[in-house]
């Protein structure tokens, strides 16, 4: 009985002393204390399944930030897919702990479903902190047998039936389909398309006459196809400056952007709540296409030592030759500068946000 | 051409291209074996080592990976009646009667060699066919691709047996099932009885592997005996290579349908083996030992999913448009070790194209042969009793399935659908047509959609369209003139007390019932394909039920197994509840402690009890199987289904 008793106490008293030194722990947590990550095992959420465009971008940065990460730790790609990312984020948001050793990588397929608020999100944004963003663009073309050899033309756009082979209104569909419709063109948009890759098959085929691809996308399969006289470019989306503003897009300086076209079409600058909300799920789509986060809470040191890592890697010699065929051309974001995109992208106007709703729901008929 | 034939040839025969080729196929044979770990799981095995490696050594690695997975596969489709990935499904339904006859060695022999044909023959049409392959593809639009999901759904008249109305019924099931989840016209959720995991639909894998492997496991676990069930394995693995020999001619057309349908994109991979399971059918004249072992049903489906791999290449090497899942995450290794796919794949880079078609057949021989040396070996697996192998089987089951979304809900899906397939087998509902119907069903409604957004009612007079239906009548045609097969015999199963019949199809019924009350909760678009597939099967399941009620007791509908055993046997005392509560016992264990701590005690317990070893061996054998998982799962960056213990309790990795 009696020692049970003095058992107890012991435990109590190393129960104590654990705390107090956890707490100590704690408090000496200062950013001067050097995170050091050698023997662990990081992971990175991937919500997507092996071998798209978001596994592949995050098995690309894997091994170069892990080398630059203190004690070089080794980062291993966990890929959750399923409920359209929404599943992978759900779980980083209620599992992960703030120790730098769990990430998620996210893309505009699980910004869209935040933004409009979709039943199966249980994320939240803003709780996360920041790493790096990926920005990418996109570039509208069509078949010359409509008798457009470049923007100029638009206006014979308008008397054509155009099709287009979407993945779905709620996808990044959602860009071109609201660029075309306030463009005044009158697009058919056919859903099911299983990927862009499936759209363009479907362009190549004849069986739809506009179409749009991510930049690189674009640079690759649709070049050939520009050179063969089977497409004309007609305009990029356009990419963010330096204050948010929407400009030409660096890669194709030549093509101009989509605020740039409706100028020519209703000579005025695009504004209101449409273009507000149009530019936030640009912003979330394609100007921060694919970002890195930690989980809530994390230490600022430990934060710290993830964006340091990151600009290594993107500034190491030879990063951007090695890095185009996986991230395309454009400079990648870290730091204030990711934070800034973020901002753009998830802060959107609830008027701007409820605007989208209501057109999902009145054009395409989506159920929220 | 010929200067990338010869810089191709001088790749291929290198030392090291070679090397790294073998040590692809032998980690995607020791993937494949497994059931429900297909090529993805192998690519994502090899995935994080690629970044960074030589380029032409990686290429050989990640072909030899894929090319062997619809090769080795086929061990537990025909040893274990489990189909290992979606290309061996239809291999299942005469390679194992074959097995359980203690004819395992020569299936075995049979589907390797086939295997090893199909390949060489695929690569070879591939080398000529890659060069006029672009314009070819972009041919078929999508009423084509529709009409060639009608092709394959036409399979379902000769998989139906002697009742063609539950044959058709039965596909309708699969049809409804593959509906579940978002409309690919408008997004809208269907079936999905408010759960996130319906929202993507149920995987392939999982309805695979639960309408045949769950079945399969209960039956033979009723039958208490060694799969071969005492039969010397006698005939050898010579024999099958003689029987692909003597039916050269089928393999030649097998390969051929293998490489053309595996390389149009959008259509995937799993079709290929019932389009080749059903065109031998409907051309044999002798069409009564098929679905009971007859060797052709095993040669057709092999030679012609080896042959689809290399075909699936095509649409992603030249357009950057991925057929099936693993070739997607092929795609992703290109692309990381920096080759991009495209039209100048058969232009600039065609010494690449070449070097990656022929390093294909090199692998189909190291591949197919490795399997067909050892095949010996590992048919004796059907002849350890069946007890001790099933705790393997469910661990590896459930690991395949739940490979699919990673979810919990991947496993009870698969106990569901699992159970469905035990019933349908035992009251004679034919279940390749459910698998048919599911796999195309998500196709043909989108191609259809499609069609008629681009081209509205006159796409059904496209030429590409007329030729594909001619083919489709000609081919139901052909089967039907040579005759239904295996009528005789199923007179036995024809049950005086029809009621648990009865039941099952009113059941079926209601879900069609649902099926047709969901859709009237969508949009027009939305909702009418699953309206008018619930319909129509609304009428066929009446039928069966007229059938199975009201016509007398020798009509073709009325069917049940379980007169077929013999009285005072261990079959008729155990019922068929019996392991199907072991298996809801091991759900429900999931949900409260989660998969790994679950499966653990399953293990003991099953080992234990059934098994009926000693403590120490079932401790060796547990550790054995556990072991092996937690391994596994540690390589792939995977966390194990969680049960309420976890959720309140946080845990270390692999139990947390």
């Amino acid at each position: 009985m009696k020692s049970t008793k003095v058992q107890i106490g012991r435990r109590i008293a190393l129960a104590t002393i654990g705390v107090a030194a956890l707490g100590f722990a704690g408090l000496t947590a200062t950013p001067s204390l050097a995170v050091d990550m050698s023997g662990k095992r990081i992971e990175w959420i991937i919500p997507f399944k092996e071998g798209g465009g978001s596994d592949t971008w995050a098995r690309f940065y894997a091994p170069q930030i892990s080398g630059n990460l203190p004690g070089e730790p080794v980062i291993a790609v966990k890929n959750i897919p399923g409920g359209g990312s929404t599943k992978g984020a759900n779980q980083f948001q209620s599992r992960a702990k703030p120790n730098g050793l769990t990430i998620l990588g996210t893309s505009g397929s699980t910004q869209f479903p935040y933004l409009l608020g979709d039943r199966r999100v249980r994320y939240e944004y803003k709780d996360w902190r920041v790493v790096l963003a990926t920005p990418t663009g996109g570039v509208v073309y069509v078949n010359p047998e409509l008798g457009v050899t470049s923007a100029d033309d638009i206006g014979k756009l308008k008397e054509v039936d155009l099709r287009y082979g979407s993945q779905g209104a709620t996808s990044l569909d959602l860009i071109p389909l609201l660029a075309f419709e306030k463009l005044g063109l009158s697009v058919k948009a056919v859903f099911g398309m299983k990927g862009r890759g499936a759209g363009r098959l479907a362009f190549e085929r004849g069986e739809t006459n506009i179409d749009y691809q991510t930049s690189s996308g674009y640079l690759k399969k649709v070049t050939p196809l520009v050179e063969g006289g089977k497409a004309v470019p007609i305009m990029s989306w356009g990419a963010l400056d330096e204050q948010g503003n929407l400009v030409r897009d660096p890669t194709f300086p030549d093509l101009p952007h989509f605020a740039e076209v409706y100028e020519t079409v209703h000579g005025e600058a695009p504004s209101g709540e449409w273009f507000d909300a149009w530019k936030a799920f640009f912003t979330a789509g394609f100007a921060a296409q694919k970002m890195v986060f930690l989980p809530k809470d994390t230490p600022d040191d430990v934060l710290q030592a993830w964006r340091d890592a990151a600009a290594k890697t993107i500034a190491a010699p030879g990063f951007k030759e090695e890095s185009q065929s996986v991230l395309g051309t454009y400079p990648q974001k870290v730091g204030p500068d990711a934070e800034l995109l973020l901002e753009t992208a998830i802060d959107v106007d609830p008027k701007a946000k409820e605007w989208v709703r209501t057109w999902l729901t009145e054009t395409y008929n989506v159920k929220f | 051409m010929l200067d990338s034939a010869l810089i191709a040839l001088a790749n291929i025969t290198s030392g090291v291209h070679l090397l790294y080729l073998i040590g692809g196929v032998f980690l995607g044979l020791a993937v494949g074996i497994f059931p429900g770990l297909g090529g993805i799981v192998g690519l994502s095995l090899l995935l994080p080592f690629l970044y960074g490696m030589d380029p032409t050594s990686a290429l050989a690695m990640l072909i030899g990976l894929v090319v062997v997975i619809p090769t080795s596969d086929t061990f537990t489709s025909v040893l274990m009646g489990i189909p290992g990935s979606s290309a061996s499904q239809a291999t299942v339904l005469d390679g194992f009667p074959l097995a359980k006859r203690g004819e395992a060695a020569r299936a075995l022999g049979a589907a390797f060699s086939a295997s090893l044909f199909g390949g060489l023959l695929g690569a070879l049409i591939l080398t000529v066919f890659v060069l006029v392959a672009r314009p070819v593809i972009l041919l078929f639009g999508s009423a084509e691709l529709f009409m060639l999901t009608v092709l394959g759904l036409s399979m379902v008249g000769v998989m139906a047996g002697s009742s063609i109305v539950k044959g058709l019924a039965a596909c309708g099931i699969g049809l409804l099932i593959g509906g579940i989840g978002g409309a690919p016209a408008t997004g809208e959720y269907r079936m999905i009885f408010d759960l996130d995991y319906l929202t993507d639909g149920v995987p392939l894998v999982v309805v695979g592997l639960g309408i045949f492997a769950i079945p399969e496991i209960v039956d033979l676990l009723r039958q208490n005996r060694s799969i071969a069930g005492g039969a010397t394995l006698g005939k050898g693995w010579l024999d099958g290579l003689r029987d692909t020999i003597r039916n050269k001619w089928l393999c030649v057309r097998c390969a051929g349908i293998g490489s053309m349908v595996g390389a149009l994109p959008g259509l995937g991979g799993s079709v290929v083996d019932w389009i080749a399971y059903g065109h031998v059918v409907q051309t044999a004249k002798d069409k009564s030992q098929f679905g009971k072992g007859d060797i052709r049903g095993v040669l057709a489906p092999e030679s012609a999913n080896n042959a689809k791999e290399g075909g699936g290449l095509i649409p992603t090497l030249l357009f950057g448009v991925p057929g099936s899942g693993s070739m997607a995450v092929f795609l992703g290794g290109m692309v990381l070790i920096g080759l991009e796919p495209g039209p100048s794949m058969v232009e600039d880079n065609l010494d690449i194209t070449y070097t990656i078609i022929w390093s294909l057949a090199l692998a189909n021989v190291i591949g197919a042969g490795t399997c067909l040396l050892i095949s010996k070996h590992v048919a004796k697996l059907t002849t350890i009793r069946y007890t001790l192998m099933a705790p393997f089987m469910i661990m590896v089951i459930c690991f395949g399935a739940f490979q699919a979304t990673r979810d919990l809900g991947d496993l009870v899906a698969l106990f569901a659908i699992g159970l469905l397939g035990i019933l349908m087998k035992r009251f004679g509902w034919p279940r390749p047509a459910l698998l048919i119907g599911f796999v195309l069903s998500g196709q043909m409604e989108t191609y259809l959609y499609q069609a008629l957004q681009f081209y509205e009612w006159s796409f059904l007079t496209r030429p590409g369209v007329i030729i594909i239906g001619l083919l489709t009548l000609g081919s139901v045609a052909l089967g039907a003139i040579y005759g239904q097969r295996g009528t005789d015999e199923e007179q036995t199963r024809r049950a005086p007390n029809r009621r648990p019949q009865v039941l099952f199809a009113g059941f079926l019924l209601l879900g069609f019932a649902y099926g047709l009350y969901d859709a009237f909760q969508q949009s027009y678009l939305g909702g009418v394909y699953t309206g008018a597939v619930s319909a129509v099967m609304l009428l066929l399941c009446g039928c069966v039920l007229y059938g199975l009620t009201l016509a007398p007791a020798t009509a073709p509908a009325n069917h049940d197994e379980e007169l077929g055993a013999e009285p005072g046997s261990r079959e008729e005392r155990l019922g068929l509840g019996h392991y199907i509560y072991w298996l809801a016992g091991l759900l429900v264990a999931i949900f409260a402690i989660g998969y790994l701590l679950a499966l653990t005690a399953f293990f003991l317990v099953f080992l234990r009890v059934k098994g009926g070893i000693s403590w120490a061996r079932t401790a060796l054998l547990t550790a054995c199987g556990i072991g092996f998982l937690v391994f596994l799962a540690h390589i792939m960056v995977l966390d194990f289904p969680r049960g309420l213990l976890q959720e309140a309790v946080s845990l270390p990795w692999p139990i947390g």
